[in-house]
Formats: structure tokens, C-alpha cells, sequence
């Protein structure tokens, strides 16, 4: 048995209603994670003595505007002897936008999530110190949310006038 | 500004920090005071807000963010091949190795094969830029804490580097030479001969270098037991690269997940004991010999043949196919107007840059453009361990700290 077959064992004996699909793709396997589980599912993975997924390698977003659940949260979990990679991935809403924190777990995860909450919105309950980290402070708005825009006006033609004329920047009302 | 206004912006920014610095900062018996962002010895715009007792460090708290250019966003709205000019950008001391990991990521991402002879020019090309840039470090670091001299002679032998660079991409710095499925054209004749002089020259110069620092007592003062963080801790904080193997964590990507054909290289890596500046320092003079050693083996083995892959759907066909050959003038239209589309789908690729574990998250949604591409860098996750490494020392000591995890601000910031 692979660790990574191990691994999903392990978390589907575990957490058999908390895991909504496994993927794999490329040689990398995600599980995607229900939010209320997430940080149960991490704690399992990170200290569990037969996976010991300590090292969190990545932890990122993207936003997946106007499907909902918008944001997808990436936990890129790494078990340093062999070393096996695993990824986390959790959906969270536009209207909702709140994970609870994984930095009881990992220290590291402190100015990641730091940045996605500069970035996307996304609040992090518990964070020990949610600030802006990349953009100003007195910033307004999350830069790689997609309906953000780039800073440059898109080209209207007759065929996509309705599609862009919706996210236009305008003051409405 | 008026002195009334400028006391109350400071007030308001202390207010908002207050939680990260000790109660004795509220009654004055600690002085808390700015760092940079404009300071020679932040290694660009990195701005560290220190609590002091004295002279010595209670809390550093870094802000970051003064370099960043949105590259990420910028990604996002183009083709994947007009974003790799992008990469260069980033960590602007390791542009190659930034070009490397993004096109790896692209090929893991569409599945594409690599022909042998570009991946062992990668190779050569991704340790020379380990050497150019472990030399601006040792010219920095040095000048940040001892010795002026070795900047200037460190910053000669990148020159170097440098010409080799503008030899294979026309550029000395903003490469971009490895692309998508292999490298943008084949080395020019003198290429090897190019990197021959350059590893027969270096090898003398580092032992000169080390003459002058590794038993210096200056130096030794300086660094020794200075900056210490244990192995349990730096992996923690999810530190990466010497950072992590000066605490002596046997952990390079390189060895660990192989790509390009590591595995079929013998090198060692240098490993530290302590986790202070000085073992930090040890081991980053190791990796140049080691790196000297990659690139003598990559040099033997160099095979002939291609540079890019024959997937059309990737690469442009070769000038001499397109007056005869209508596919050829497809493709060539096709991916010159629109670009490549990457599958739905998303890959990390992680490479070991000089500073850590550089990796790439990459999002494809089925079209020419990226969905999301994460930059993990280096930079950034080690900066986070900083703070902790500076508490207790004198604030000479900051800056040879900073210096010792060798952080580009443009790899911080993106």
C-alpha cells in the first residue's frame, strides 16, 4: 500500500462524512474537506503517528467567480521522510466567507492566511492577526477576487456588450 | 504634514500593532522604533517595526509589502507564455530558476515530455544562477556585517554569470529562456567553453573568500551563536532551503523530489549543526562547491539533439517547416495569436531555488489562460521565522539575521 493509499484509509475510516471526493490527478491526490471538519481533518493528518503530515508546504486560494461556492482554500500538506505530498481542499462561499484558522497547527500558516484575507476576503476566525499583509491598509476591496478588476477596460462589441456591461466597474443605482 | 497630524498617524499605526508588542512598550520602559523600509541592509524595502530594551531585541515585527506588483493578478489575464516573462520578475536573483519552476508546472500540468538535452541545460543553467546568486548574498551579507571588501569582488564574479546568461537569452537578468516544453533556442557555440572558464575560475576565488571569513574572529563574533533556530522550530514555521539545512534537516528538494533528472547527479548536501548565521553561512559556501560539482557532471553528459518537444500543440514548429507545411503555418498562427490551452486541472511544483522551496500552484480552466498561479516562495514563509530568530540579540545583530536567510523582497512581495 502506497502512503498516499494509507493516507486515505486512514481519513475514510475516519472522517467517512466529512470527505466529499478525492482526486487524482497528475500524480497528486486532494481530498476536498467539508468546512466544519477541516481543521479536525488537518489535526488528524498533521498528528496522527502513522501519517504525520507535519510540514504545511503551501496554503493558497483562487476564486472560481460566479460559480458558488466561490473560493476554494488549498492546504498543501507535506510528510517530510518520504517525503509524501498531500493537498487539502476546502470550498467556502462569497456570502460566508470564514474558515476557522489553521494556525494552532501551523505557525506558517499565520501570513498565508494573512495574505488570502488581503487578497480574497476570506476571513480566518481565530487568526491571532488578521491584517492586511501585501496591499495597504487602507486598501479597499480583495485584489484576486475574479470580478476585481485589472485596472483596464475591457473592448465591448455587440456580441459580449451584455457579459461585460454586467461586471463593469460603474457606480450603479 | 503638521507635527500634530504626523503624532497622531503614529499613533494610530502603534494602536493597530499594539497586540504584538510586550505591555512594557505601552508604559516606554521599551522603545519601539522603525527599520527601513529604505535601509541598505533590508536587502531591499523590508520594513521591521523592533521593540527594544536597550540595545537589545524583544519582538521584531516585519511589514511586508512594498515591493508588491500584483504579478499574480498580471498572471491571470495572459496567455501562459506571455506570463513566463512575468516570472523573471519575482525573485530577481534567480530568474532562471523562476522560469524553470513555472514551465515545469506547465509541463506537469499538460502532461508534456522535455527532450534530454534541455533538461540538462536547465540543469547547468539553474546551478549557474544558484552560484550568481549565492555570491550576492556572500557579497551582502559580508558587507552588512564585516567586511566591505567581498561585496565588490563577489559582484565581479556574478558579472560572469551574467555574460553567460546574455550569451543563451540576449539578457543579463530578465531571461526568460526557459519556456514551455524545453528552452526558447539552443546554446550558442563557446556556450561550454563559457561555463568551463567560469568553473575553473570560481573554485580558487571561493577558497580566498573563505580565507578571509570562516576562521576571521570578526566574522566568528558576528555570526557565531547568533540567530538560532532549532530544527523543530524551522520546520514549524515551515522554513526551507540552508535556512533549514544550517539547523541540520536533511531536506533538498533537488534529492527529495527530483526533477529535471537530479537523481542521475552526485552531489552531497551540506548540512549545519547549530542553526546560527555562521552555520547558515557554512553551509551556503558548501553549495557553491556542490553546485560546481552538478554542473562539471551536466557538462560531460550534455547529449545532442532537440531543445524543445515535438508537441506542436506547445511549441512553435521549427522557421524551415512553415514554407512547406500547412499544419506547420496552423500551429504557428494558433499558438502566436492564442496561445496554448492547459487542461482543467491543478499542479504544485516545487523547485529548490537558492533560498528554499519555490513552488508553483496552478490552476488551468481548459483555455489559453492560467485560472490561478500561487507563487510559495522562499522568501516569504522564511521571513515569517525572523522575528523569532532576532529575539534576545543586539540589534547590530538584525541585520546579519536578515542576511543569513537571504530574502529578495521581490520574491516576498510578488
Amino acid at each position: 500500500m502506497t502512503p498516499i493509499e494509507k493516507t486515505l484509509v486512514a481519513l475514510k475510516a475516519k472522517f467517512a462524512d466529512s470527505i466529499e471526493q478525492v482526486v487524482e490527478f497528475r500524480g497528486e491526490t486532494t481530498a476536498w474537506v467539508k468546512r466544519e471538519a477541516l481543521i479536525e481533518v488537518l489535526r488528524f493528518l498533521k498528528e496522527s503517528p502513522e501519517l504525520h503530515y507535519t510540514f504545511l508546504a503551501n496554503l493558497t486560494a483562487y476564486d472560481d467567480w460566479p460559480e458558488e461556492p466561490r473560493f476554494k482554500v488549498v492546504y498543501q500538506l507535506r510528510e517530510m521522510t518520504g517525503p509524501v505530498n498531500f493537498r487539502v481542499k476546502c470550498a467556502v462561499s462569497g456570502e460566508s466567507a470564514e474558515l476557522p484558522t489553521a494556525t494552532g497547527l501551523f505557525l506558517n500558516a499565520n501570513w498565508h492566511e494573512r495574505e488570502l484575507f488581503d487578497m480574497f476576503g476570506i476571513k480566518f476566525t481565530g487568526h491571532p492577526d488578521l491584517r492586511r499583509l501585501l496591499m495597504p491598509a487602507d486598501w479597499e476591496g480583495h485584489p484576486l477576487r475574479k470580478d476585481y478588476p485589472l485596472g483596464y477596460e475591457e473592448v465591448e462589441f455587440t456580441f459580449n456588450f451584455e457579459e461585460i456591461e454586467k461586471k463593469k466597474p460603474y457606480a450603479k443605482e | 504634514m503638521t507635527a500634530e497630524a504626523e503624532t497622531e498617524l503614529l499613533e494610530t499605526t502603534l494602536d493597530e500593532l499594539k497586540h504584538l508588542f510586550s505591555s512594557r512598550a505601552e508604559t516606554g520602559e521599551t522603545v519601539v522604533l522603525n527599520m527601513g523600509p529604505q535601509h541598505p541592509s533590508t536587502h531591499g524595502v523590508l520594513r521591521l517595526i523592533v521593540e527594544l530594551d536597550g540595545e537589545i531585541v524583544v519582538n521584531a515585527v516585519p511589514d511586508i509589502g512594498f515591493l508588491h506588483t500584483g504579478i499574480e493578478k498580471n498572471m491571470e489575464a495572459k496567455t501562459y507564455l506571455k506570463a513566463l516573462t512575468m516570472t523573471d520578475r519575482l525573485d530577481y536573483l534567480n530568474t532562471m530558476g523562476n522560469n524553470l519552476v513555472y514551465c515545469l508546472a506547465i509541463e506537469k500540468l499538460m502532461d508534456v515530455k522535455v527532450p534530454p538535452r534541455a533538461q540538462v541545460i536547465r540543469v547547468i543553467l539553474a546551478e549557474l544562477q544558484r552560484l550568481a546568486s549565492h555570491l550576492v548574498w556572500l557579497g551582502t551579507h559580508t558587507a552588512d556585517i564585516a567586511s566591505q571588501s567581498i561585496l565588490f569582488y563577489a559582484f565581479r564574479e556574478r558579472e560572469k554569470v551574467m555574460d553567460i546568461c546574455e550569451m543563451v537569452s540576449g539578457q543579463r537578468m530578465m531571461t526568460s529562456y526557459i519556456r514551455p516544453g524545453g528552452l526558447w533556442r539552443d546554446v550558442p557555440a563557446g556556450f561550454e567553453e563559457a561555463v568551463r572558464d567560469f568553473l575553473a575560475y570560481l573554485p580558487h576565488r571561493l577558497d580566498e573568500y573563505e580565507a578571509l571569513l570562516t576562521d576571521n574572529p570578526i566574522w566568528l563574533d558576528r555570526t557565531k551563536g547568533i540567530g538560532v533556530i532549532d530544527a523543530e522550530t524551522a520546520l514549524a514555521w515551515g522554513v526551507t532551503g540552508a535556512s533549514l539545512r544550517g539547523s541540520g534537516v536533511n531536506f533538498d528538494i533537488r534529492k527529495a523530489m527530483p526533477y529535471c533528472g537530479y537523481e542521475e547527479y552526485d552531489f552531497d548536501v551540506p548540512l549545519g549543526q547549530n542553526g546560527d548565521v555562521f552555520d547558515r553561512y557554512l553551509c551556503r559556501m558548501q553549495e557553491f562547491r556542490q553546485s560546481i560539482r552538478i554542473i562539471e557532471q551536466a557538462l560531460k553528459k550534455l547529449p545532442k539533439g532537440p531543445v524543445m518537444t515535438d508537441n506542436r500543440k506547445v511549441a512553435p514548429p521549427p522557421r524551415s517547416e512553415l514554407g512547406r507545411s500547412m499544419e506547420a503555418v496552423i500551429h504557428h498562427f494558433k499558438l502566436w495569436t492564442e496561445g496554448f490551452s492547459a487542461p482543467k486541472g491543478e499542479v504544485y511544483m516545487a523547485v529548490e531555488s537558492p533560498r528554499g522551496e519555490l513552488g508553483v500552484f496552478l490552476v488551468g480552466n481548459g483555455g489559453p489562460k492560467p485560472h490561478r498561479v500561487h507563487w510559495r516562495t522562499p522568501s516569504f514563509v522564511n521571513l515569517q521565522a525572523m522575528p523569532l530568530m532576532c529575539q534576545n540579540h543586539y540589534v547590530a545583530d538584525v541585520v546579519g539575521i536578515i542576511g543569513s536567510i537571504d530574502i529578495v523582497l521581490g520574491d516576498t512581495d510578488r
